[in-house]
């Protein structure tokens, strides 16, 4: 049996190995697509038929929950909630970090390390540990069912990561071109803004999709901050309509796709920066 | 993680430095650290929340009240069975799968894309999906499971299944994360270690077992590290499907806090339990860093190391 593997080469493999492997890889496969395939055709079913049908194609095929969500208000409301929240969070994020990063990666000073670790400590601090406390400064400065006391958390919370991703980037770029800007009479802001800045846009763009996922998906803080429905942003809109139409089984699926459809289509636009942000910030946190 | 490079072109004095620290000093200053310490400054009194500071002081009380509580003492046995079942069940997998999708299987780039795609979802959104499928009455899931002549199950209903479902959507959304992270991992290994195994005869499993696997250290510590930390705070998914029930079944530390804290108005007891998620995380990641991870600070020849 071994001898037998030993001769194979190692791409190639048995034809047996090979088999079993895919059909490891396309049991799990369907363990994730199911659910999703599930919910999208569930979606162009009604609920009686859902329950008669569970499994097979709609019979008839009903646009109307579709329809209806999308002829909504409401849905589009919320994901313009969302866009806003999401993009004026990283706004601030990546402005505020970008510039705390460039005094770590490039100065030197009495106790940087130590003001650093402070803020790469923050990574192990998720926002249910500081929720409660967080709410009531929130309501003392007046900025509950505000954007910005969901807006301005998010930001503190997302610097950590921000910080460790851009200042080791920031380290790579050579010192001769900070010379030679600095000898051309650069201010160090004019070296920031004209030079790093720029040269940074890969990492700016991985830390900017990291922080318009986690805004877009937030909701503990949003769940908090926002009793005013007109301020709802897509995770707590689809917690409110499955409030709403739990007995409805067909149309809340047709929401939840609706809901995932931005999510996704940000996935297959950003993919190769979101992987590399992950991955580079799992690996240097 | 000190830089050797030289710094000739230091000073530039220290206004400047502190322009540019001043605006992420306030916002981490005002909305991190501030609500953490008003958090143990709440925990040792009694306190509904209302306008004002806390004025009724209790000591300890919140404290020992807390570790004498079933509900409570369930939430640290329920992250803990989680962290365990995340282990054992769900890093396996995702390493499993990344090193399959690292060899030249067929359609690998559309795997990865689709085993990852969960993770782009809102916990809300994949709280909501999963209280469908697997909803006791006609749930998706117990279709499935009747092909199979298996009875239906009640999954989140019953104080005996409620755990094991609320992992399943765990690993759901979250095993293509780790996969991610394997899988980049797994590239980082240079080809010339696992080649030079194969012409030395080692078999696949041993090419694995000797080689890829103690390679991957780094990446397999962060990946348990990023479980534990997210099995103590998780949140959202209880959160929306069960609220922490039935009976408490479900509760973890994160919702116990917010009932006590956002519903029955008892601010200070609720300070108390961040306060303690705030020592567990802070007592695991500083454990974690000195003695786990403390061979990849240094710098095996690994991943870590080729990044830094």
């Amino acid at each position: 049996m071994s001898t037998n593997r030993h001769k194979q080469s190692p791409a190639s493999g048995g034809l047996l190995r090979s088999l079993s492997l895919h059909t490891i890889v396309v049991i799990t496969a369907l363990f994730v697509a199911v659910p999703l395939v599930y919910a999208v055709l569930g979606g162009f079913k009604t609920t009686r038929q859902l329950s008669s049908n569970p499994i097979g194609l709609p019979d008839p095929w009903m646009p109307e929950n579709y329809g209806g969500i999308l002829a909504s208000g409401s849905f589009w409301h919320m994901l313009w909630n969302s866009t806003y929240i999401a993009v004026l969070t990283t706004l601030v994020v990546v402005a505020v970090s970008a510039l705390a990063a460039f005094v770590f990666a490039r100065f030197a000073f009495r106790g940087r390390e130590a003001l650093f670790t402070m803020f790469a400590a923050g990574l192990m601090f998720p926002f249910a540990v500081a929720i409660l406390p967080l709410f009531v400064l929130l309501r003392m400065f007046g900025l509950l069912d505000n954007p910005l006391g969901v807006i301005l958390p998010q930001a503190a919370f997302g610097m950590p990561m921000t910080i460790i991703i851009l200042r080791g980037f920031f380290r790579a770029i050579p010192g001769e071109i900070e010379e030679a800007a600095i000898l051309d009479g650069c201010t160090p802001f004019g070296f920031f803004w004209r030079i790093l800045l720029p040269m940074a846009r890969p990492a700016i763009a991985t830390v900017s999709v990291l922080a318009v996922v986690n805004s877009w998906n937030q909701f503990m803080l949003p769940l908090v901050v926002f009793s005013d429905d007109g301020l709802f942003t897509i995770p707590l809109g689809v917690q409110q309509f499955q409030g709403q139409y739990a007995t409805d089984v067909a149309r809340v699926m047709a929401y939840i796709v609706v809901a995932m459809l931005p999510a996704l289509g940000f996935y297959a636009v950003a993919e190769r920066q979101l992987v590399s942000g992950l991955t580079a910030g799992a690996v240097k946190g | 993680m000190k830089t050797t490079r030289p710094r000739s072109r230091r000073l530039r004095g220290f206004t400047t430095i502190l322009l540019f620290l001043l605006p992420a000093l306030v916002l981490f200053f005002g909305l991190v650290v501030a609500p953490i310490l008003l958090a143990f400054y709440a925990s040792v009194f009694k306190w509904n929340g209302m306008r004002g500071l806390p004025t009724d002081f209790v000591g300890l009380a919140n404290f020992t009240r807390l570790l004498a509580d079933e509900v409570f003492l369930g939430d640290l046995w329920r992250g803990l069975l989680l962290i365990i079942l995340s282990l054992v069940v769900q890093l396996p997998l995702s390493l499993g799968i990344a090193m399959l999708l690292n060899q030249r299987i067929r359609g690998r780039a559309f795997f990865r894309l689709l085993f990852f795609a969960p993770y782009m979802l809102s916990e809300a959104i994949t709280a909501v999906l999963f209280m469908m499928i697997l909803s006791p009455t006609d749930g998706l899931a117990n279709v499935v499971l009747g092909w199979f002549g298996v009875d239906p199950l009640d999954w989140f209903a019953d104080p005996s299944s409620v755990m094991m479902s609320v992992f399943i959507v765990m690993t759901w959304k979250y095993f293509g994360f780790h996969m991610i992270l394997y899988i980049a991992g797994r590239q980082g290994i240079p080809r010339e270690l696992t080649e030079a195994a194969q012409i030395d005869g080692a078999t696949g499993w041993k090419v694995f077992r000797y080689v890829t696997l103690p390679l991957l250290g780094p990446t397999i510590r962060i990946s348990v590290f990023l479980s534990v930390i997210g099995a103590i705070q998780l949140f959202d998914l209880v959160w929306i499907i069960t609220g922490g029930g039935p009976s408490h079944s479900s509760e973890t530390m994160a919702v116990t806090m917010f009932q006590f804290g956002f519903k029955r108005f008892q601010v200070g007891y609720a300070s108390a339990i961040s306060v303690v998620m705030f020592f567990i995380s802070l007592v695991f990641a500083l454990f974690y860093q000195r003695y786990v991870m403390r061979r990849d600070l240094q710098g095996a020849s690994t991943v870590l190391r080729e990044q830094r």
